[in-house]
């Protein structure tokens, strides 16, 4: 589990503002996204050229998942959800290459992204529909004395909701990285090395999909919570 | 009690950083938190301020632009319909024109050639007429002249032969052989 230890790059004790292997990660990750989107679109082209068409791509993917997930208004927090998708996409992406580090597959990491998509719904909720919101948990349309059985369930799975979506992600991308690092371990066995070098290549196709998949899966999770807190109500 | 739960718990973490998860390791949760906060930040004000505005307008302009090119060919088309109908119009024009002129010519020539043929009507009638006149005249004065002729070789036969021509008896008798 060497893999996924956080430690210094230059040595020395860690404090909270030392460089780390997962320092190094996300900038690489805030550089890639630079390069597809900001890099990408300077030439502004009518007809655009490779990185724009991109770049173009993964725009109008997450515009319309938030325009036909969380509807018209949603568009408002757009720049949010795709900094999140970006972010979670190219942790995800880089990681699988070799000597390289997952951020995404730390607890950390994951925990404070769903908290702050779970923190910023709860109070977009609160601020758009006031104690409307509350009508989430009160669900009008079942008869009045299920009403209140649902009403715990509707509460737990709120609060549930963070813890969810980030072991979601989190276990996915440790898992798939132990996996390997498994297979790995096994090359060394003479015997059974080209079994295990071919897992490793099945196991490696799997991962670039699941790395991909679990970012959407994250955004797309995103914009539900933000069209519960825009649109209240069942 | 509690501080031996919170002991208990610190020395597990502490076992886990060395044997196991690096993810329950929360000595670097602090580290790993402010590294995250600084990526999100940087890719949120590199996405709002630069990046999606940018993209948003390049596709907004290329939309903008298909719509117009799409109108421009919609109005070069109708253009070209209402070009072909008119030629179309203009062929039928001439060709009604034409007509007009051909019936115009052949009316005009038709008159002309029934003034000729009357005038040549007419002389062709002048002339018979003159030339039957003729023709009486000389049928006439042919009979005249028989007349006269029968006459006066009469009178000479019956002189030389001896006899003595009464001019009115010879008259007589030649008007009714004559008749006869």
């Amino acid at each position: 589990m060497d893999q996924f230890a956080v430690h210094p790059l230059f040595g020395g004790e860690l404090h909270w503002y030392t460089l780390t292997n997962e320092a190094l990660w996300m900038g690489v990750a805030i550089l890639m996204t630079f390069a597809m989107l900001v890099m990408g679109s300077r030439s502004r082209a009518i007809v655009p050229g490779r990185m724009q068409s991109v770049g173009e791509v993964v725009y109008n993917f997450v515009h319309s998942m938030v325009e036909d997930v969380a509807g018209k208004d949603g568009l408002a927090y757009f720049p949010y959800v795709m900094t999140l998708f970006m972010f979670v996409v190219f942790a995800n992406s880089l990681s699988l290459l070799p000597m390289s580090f997952a951020p995404t597959s730390h607890f950390a990491v994951t925990g404070v992204l769903a908290l702050l998509v779970f923190l910023s719904v709860t109070v977009i909720g609160f601020v758009k529909n006031g104690s409307k919101f509350l009508g989430l948990f009160w669900v009008a349309s079942a008869p009045f004395a299920l009403r209140f059985v649902l009403l715990p369930i509707e509460l737990i799975s709120y609060f549930v909701r963070p813890v969810s979506h980030s072991v979601r992600l989190a276990g996915n991308m440790m898992a798939g990285h132990a996996v390997i690092e498994v297979f790995a371990g096994f090359a060394a066995v003479a015997v059974i090395s080209p079994f295990s070098v071919m897992a490793i290549s099945a196991m490696y196709g799997l991962e670039v999909m699941v790395a991909i998949v679990q970012a959407y899966v994250f955004t797309i999770l995103t914009c539900v919570y933000l069209k519960d807190a825009l649109h209240p109500g069942h | 009690m509690a501080t031996e739960a919170v002991q208990t718990a610190a020395a597990a973490a502490g076992e886990a950083h060395k044997a196991g998860m690096p993810q329950l390791d929360f000595a670097t949760f602090p580290n790993q938190i402010f590294w995250l906060l600084v990526a999100l930040v940087a890719i949120y004000f590199m996405l709002s301020r630069v990046a999606l505005p940018r993209i948003g307008a390049t596709l907004a302009e290329r939309k903008g632009t298909i719509t117009n090119d799409i109108a421009a060919a919609e109005e070069l088309k109708a253009k070209a319909v209402a070009a072909e109908a008119a030629y179309k119009q203009a062929l039928a024009d001439a060709r009604v024109a034409a007509g007009k002129i051909v019936a115009e010519t052949k009316a005009s020539i038709q008159k002309d050639l029934d003034a000729a043929l009357a005038k040549a009507d007419a002389a062709i009638f002048a002339k018979a007429a003159e030339s039957e006149a003729r023709i009486n005249d000389i049928r006439a004065h042919a009979v005249e002249s028989v007349t006269e002729v029968a006459k006066d070789t009469a009178k000479e036969i019956v002189a030389a032969l001896g006899g003595k021509a009464d001019a009115r008896s010879v008259t007589a008798a030649i008007n009714a052989r004559l008749k006869g």
